[in-house]
C-alpha cells in the first residue's frame, strides 16, 4: 500500500521535476554550480576507492587462476572486463548514492522544512523543477567522467598491485588488458551510470522534498534516500545488464 | 480585496478550517489572531494556495483564484508576497541575493537595475551593510526584515505575513508591525498578517478577524475588541493579567 503510494508519487514528482523550466541563464548557472558540488568534488573519493578495487580485483583473479595453463596476461584481461563492466559503474554510483544522494536529501529537505520550498511555489515557481533538475543534469553529464576516470585509476591499481606482487609481469598485465578489447562494454558501462545518476538524483530529491516536521525527519529522509537509490541501482543493475548483453 | 467564502480544509479526516469567511480590504492591516494551533497559518497557506481547500472560494480582486487553470494562479501569484513564520531565507545565497530572487526570477530588468531595486527594499526595511553576509550570519529581527525586503521587492499587489514578529524583543516588534502598516498605506496593499501577539492587535489592528478552533469566532477593529462580549475572544485577549488590568481601567 504505502509502496504503491510512493510509486505513484514519486512519478508525479518526476513529471513535475521536468515540468515548466525556470529561465535558462539562471538553470545553466544551476547545472555549472551543481556540476562542481556533486561531481568535482567527488572525484577524490572515486580515485581512492576505484584504485584499491582495481588491486584487490587483480589479486583476487591472480590468486583464483593460478594454473600453469592458464597465460597470465589473463589476469589484466579478466581484471579489465571485470572494472569496466560491472565494479566501476556500480562502485561509483553507489558512492554516489552515500555522498550525493545523502547531500540533496538533506539540503531539500531542509528547504522543505525551513518553508523555503513553500517561498518558491507562492512565487510561482515549479520549485521541483527549480530545484532538482539542475542536479539530475548534472549528474548526469559528470559521472560518465567519474566512471572512465574509475575504470582508468582501477587498471592502474590492478597493475600496480600485480606488478608489485609480482603475480603478474608488468608486460604480460598491459598485453593483457588490450587483449579481445570489446569498446561496447565502455558504453554499456556508461549507459547504466547515466541511469543510475537519474535515479540518485530524482529518488534524494523525493524523499527530502517531500520531508515534514524537523531537523530528525530531514535525517531520516537522507538515510531513506541513500538506501532506497542504492536498492534501485541494484535492480536496475540486474535489469540493464539483462537488456543490454543478452 | 481578498475575498474568502466558506473555506473548509481538513487534514486526515480532521477538519482544521470550518467554514471561515472574510474580506479584507486594501491599504489597511487586516489581523488574524488566535491561540496557537487555531489554524491561522493553515489559513493563510489556503489562501495562497499552497493548501488545496476542500471547498469554498478565494478571490483575488473577484478573479476566482481556487477554479483558475494554474496558467492564470501564477500570474496571480506573482502579485503576492509573503513573510513566513521563519522567515524562509534561502540559506545558500547572501541577503542581497535573497532580495533579488524574485527580480532574477520574473523581471528582465539588468543587473544593475535589479541591484537597486534590492537596495532599495533593504534600504525600506533599514537595513543596510549587510548585502553580503548570509542569512546565518545575521540576527533574526534582521533575518524578518530581510524576508520582509524580499516580499516587497515585486512591490506586490497582495502581502501575506504569518506571525511577523514572532521570537522578536517588543521594539523590534513594533518597528516591524509599523513598517508593515507603512509599506500596506504607501503602495496600497491587501495585506493579511497572522499574529498572537497583543501589542500588534493595538497596534496595527485596523481590522481583526478572531479565529477559534478553526472558526471565526469575532470580527471588528482595535477600538471595538475591549467591548466585545465573546467569551472565547475574551479568554484569548485577557489571558495575561496586563490586559485584564487595563479592562477594568477602562
Ligand atoms: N500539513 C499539515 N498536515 C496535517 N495537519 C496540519 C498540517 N498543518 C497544520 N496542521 C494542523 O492544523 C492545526 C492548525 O495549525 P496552524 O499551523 O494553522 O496553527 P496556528 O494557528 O498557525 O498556530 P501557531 O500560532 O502556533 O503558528 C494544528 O492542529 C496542526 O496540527
Ligand atoms: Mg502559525
Amino acid at each position: 500500500m504505502s509502496f504503491l503510494f510512493h510509486i505513484g508519487r514519486y512519478a508525479m514528482f518526476v513529471k513535475q521535476v521536468f515540468g515548466r523550466p525556470v529561465k535558462h541563464r539562471i538553470f545553466f548557472k544551476q547545472i555549472v554550480r551543481e556540476m562542481d558540488v556533486l561531481g568535482l568534488s567527488s572525484v577524490g573519493i572515486v580515485v581512492i576507492i576505484s584504485f584499491f578495487m582495481g588491486a584487490v580485483i587483480t589479486l583476487q583473479t591472480a590468486y583464483n587462476i593460478d594454473l600453469p595453463i592458464i597465460p597470465k596476461y589473463a589476469i589484466g584481461l579478466a581484471a579489465r572486463d571485470s572494472i569496466i563492466l560491472e565494479f566501476s559503474s556500480t562502485i561509483v554510483s553507489l558512492i554516489l548514492a552515500g555522498k550525493v544522494g545523502s547531500h540533496i536529501a538533506s539540503e531539500i529537505g531542509t528547504m522543505r522544512v525551513t518553508e523555503q520550498i513553500d517561498v518558491l511555489d507562492v512565487m510561482g515557481i515549479n520549485s521541483a523543477g527549480y530545484l532538482v533538475l539542475p542536479k539530475v543534469m548534472a549528474l548526469i553529464i559528470m559521472i560518465p567522467f567519474l566512471v572512465i576516470i574509475s575504470m582508468g585509476v582501477g587498471i592502474i591499481g590492478g597493475w600496480t598491485a600485480g606488478t608489485t606482487t609480482g603475480v603478474v609481469p608488468s608486460d604480460e598485465f598491459i598485453y593483457g588488458i588490450q587483449y579481445m578489447f570489446i569498446p561496447f562494454y565502455i558504453t554499456y558501462s556508461l549507459i547504466k551510470s547515466v541511469v543510475f545518476a537519474f535515479l540518485i538524483t530524482t529518488i534524494a530529491g523525493y524523499w527530502g522534498y517531500y520531508s515534514t516536521g524537523g531537523s530528525l525527519e530531514v535525517g531520516r529522509s537522507s538515510t531513506r534516500a541513500v538506501v532506497i537509490s542504492s536498492i534501485q541501482i541494484l535492480l536496475f543493475n540486474l535489469i540493464l545488464t539483462q537488456l543490454l548483453l543478452a | 480585496m481578498i475575498e474568502a467564502r466558506n473555506i473548509i480544509k481538513s487534514f486526515d479526516g480532521k477538519t482544521i478550517l470550518k467554514d471561515v469567511s472574510a474580506v479584507f480590504k486594501p491599504g489597511q492591516t487586516n489581523l488574524i489572531i488566535g491561540q496557537s494551533g487555531s489554524g491561522k497559518t493553515v489559513f493563510l497557506k489556503s489562501l495562497v494556495g499552497l493548501h488545496e481547500v476542500d471547498s469554498g472560494d478565494i478571490l483575488y480582486d473577484d478573479r476566482d483564484f481556487t477554479r483558475m487553470p494554474d496558467k492564470d494562479r501564477i500570474k496571480v501569484r506573482q502579485e503576492m508576497g509573503m513573510l513566513f513564520q521563519g522567515s524562509a531565507l534561502f540559506d545558500s545565497l547572501t541577503v542581497e541575493e535573497n532580495v533579488r530572487f524574485p527580480l532574477d526570477m520574473f523581471t528582465k530588468q539588468k543587473l544593475d537595475e535589479r541591484r537597486e531595486r534590492a537596495n532599495f527594499c533593504l534600504k525600506r526595511v533599514n537595513l543596510e551593510n549587510v548585502n553580503h553576509l548570509y542569512p546565518s550570519e545575521i540576527s533574526g529581527g534582521m533575518q524578518k526584515r530581510v524576508a520582509i525586503a524580499r516580499a516587497i521587492a515585486l512591490n506586490p499587489r497582495y502581502l501575506f505575513c504569518d506571525e511577523p514578529n514572532s521570537g522578536l524583543d517588543p521594539k523590534t516588534a513594533i518597528v516591524i508591525d509599523e513598517l508593515i502598516q507603512e509599506i500596506t498605506k504607501e503602495y496600497n496593499m491587501t495585506t493579511i498578517v497572522n499574529t498572537h501577539d497583543m501589542n500588534s492587535v493595538l497596534g496595527i489592528g485596523e481590522h481583526i478577524i478572531f479565529i477559534f478552533n478553526g472558526e471565526k469566532y469575532w470580527e471588528g477593529s482595535s477600538q471595538d475588541i475591549f467591548q466585545s462580549d465573546n467569551k472565547e475572544l475574551n479568554d484569548f485577549i485577557f489571558a495575561s493579567k496586563f490586559f485584564r488590568k487595563i479592562k477594568d481601567k477602562l
